[in-house]
């Protein structure tokens, strides 16, 4: 491997983490990030379940890119990703049936979480295996970086606890409607509000006279 | 068998429990096709007749993998059916309404990768529903669905009309919008006994 294709993988990775984070900038899959994320435990765990599902479909995907027919390639994706989902409920549930009822319904709702179709039809089934696989996992460490984010907040703020150990002491009062649905929507409107307005000021910057250099 | 009566499952399911405001089922379509009135409904027609079929579907399907012991298949086929009843509203849609067809454009075949749809199907399985409480669950389902999205579109309408603060406008706005509405839908926590 040269530099130049190792700079590209590293790219690759990162587009995922950052510039295009599935949460933040696509807001792709909310239904999973705004329904689990009442507590950090089970966003990282429901990360981690997406991102099994993302990185084997993609991989599968990949490999399978030329011998699937363009015609059925949608329901060919849809079915390999319900096979990974299928497993990862069982795990889960062999695993910590406690994680298990607290997700309920939702890590079967990993099928259609738009993200990994995303992926599949427009990253996966064009390149090769090692490329596809990097990408899904830069995409899901994205994902769960902001599930993270969001399931802290809400944690902190509605029950004055992370992962489960109290924060505040005991007068803290919490702030119960943050573990509500309500709240989920609240939260994660508030940090697209933060990104929105840092992008405005960096743009204001580089655009001012004499700041910014020419980048 | 749950004991649940109809009308307690279909006003659970319009309001206490709505899919979009307080079980956060499909918000891919309801953040996507809001913006305007004219699209939001016929798209909430339509994920409802696909939550029916697929509702109906499912049901059948659950008896005969039950009885060949093959549950760990239920999720594989259920999203095969999805996609079924999807591509046949897509082809009757195209046919009869091409300019809704064009309207609704991509949010159409996206209706497969719906949560709410998928959620009904899962839900009606998990709470062991009777064929009657399948139905009332899924149509009552797609009502409310049908409801926070019109209820979303028409709140949206308003504020083009009105100045907002430029950071602000976008998902962000969006967002904060749901989440006022959602806490007005907690106001019917415990209707239809939850």
């Amino acid at each position: 491997m040269n530099d130049l294709s190792q700079a590209k993988t590293f790219d690759e990775f990162m587009e995922g983490i950052w510039r295009q984070n599935p949460v933040f900038v696509m807001v792709l899959g909310m239904c999973p990030v705004l329904a689990v994320s009442v507590s950090a435990v089970n966003a990282l765990s429901m990360g981690l379940a997406t991102m099994f599902v993302l990185v084997c479909s993609c991989g599968l995907v990949s490999l399978l890119r030329k011998l699937v027919p363009k015609e059925v390639r949608i329901a060919t994706y849809i079915v390999i990703i319900a096979t990974f989902v299928t497993v990862v409920d069982y795990v889960i549930q062999a695993v910590s049936l406690e994680i298990y009822d607290a997700l309920g319904a939702f890590i079967q709702l990993i099928v259609v979480n738009c993200i990994i179709l995303g992926r599949a039809e427009a990253h996966a089934s064009k390149h090769p295996p090692i490329a596809a696989m990097v990408n899904a996992l830069g995409m899901s460490i994205g994902f769960v970086i902001g599930l993270f984010a969001l399931g802290a907040v809400r944690e902190v703020l509605g029950a004055g606890t992370l992962f489960g150990v109290s924060l505040f002491g005991p007068n803290f009062q919490p702030w119960v409607v943050m573990v509500l649905p309500p709240g989920g929507f609240i939260v994660l409107g508030a940090w697209l509000l933060l990104f929105s307005a840092l992008k405005r000021r960096q743009e204001a910057r580089l655009a001012a006279p004499g700041g910014g250099h020419g980048a | 068998m749950a004991p649940e009566s109809l009308g307690q499952i279909f006003l659970a399911a319009v309001l206490a429990n709505n899919f979009v405001l307080a079980m956060f089922l499909g918000l891919c379509p309801f953040l996507g096709v809001s913006a305007r009135l004219e699209t939001a409904f016929p798209m909430g027609i339509a994920t409802t007749f696909v939550m029916l079929v697929a509702s109906l579907c499912a049901f059948g399907l659950n008896l005969l993998l039950t009885a060949f012991q093959l549950e760990f298949l239920r999720l594989i086929s259920y999203i095969v059916v999805i996609a079924s009843a999807v591509q046949l509203v897509e082809m009757f849609l195209k046919k009869t309404s091409p300019a809704l067809f064009r309207a609704l454009g991509i949010y159409l075949p996206l209706i497969t990768t719906n949560c709410a749809v998928l959620g009904v199907a899962l839900f009606q399985t998990a709470r062991e529903y009777s064929f009657a409480q399948a139905m009332v669950f899924s149509f009552g389902g797609g009502a409310g669905f049908t409801l926070a999205l019109v209820l979303m579109a028409s709140v949206r309408e308003r504020l083009q009309l009105s100045s907002v603060p430029g950071v602000a406008q976008g998902t962000a706005l969006s967002l904060m919008l749901a989440g006022l509405l959602s806490m007005a839908f907690m106001g019917f926590a415990g209707l239809g006994g939850g």
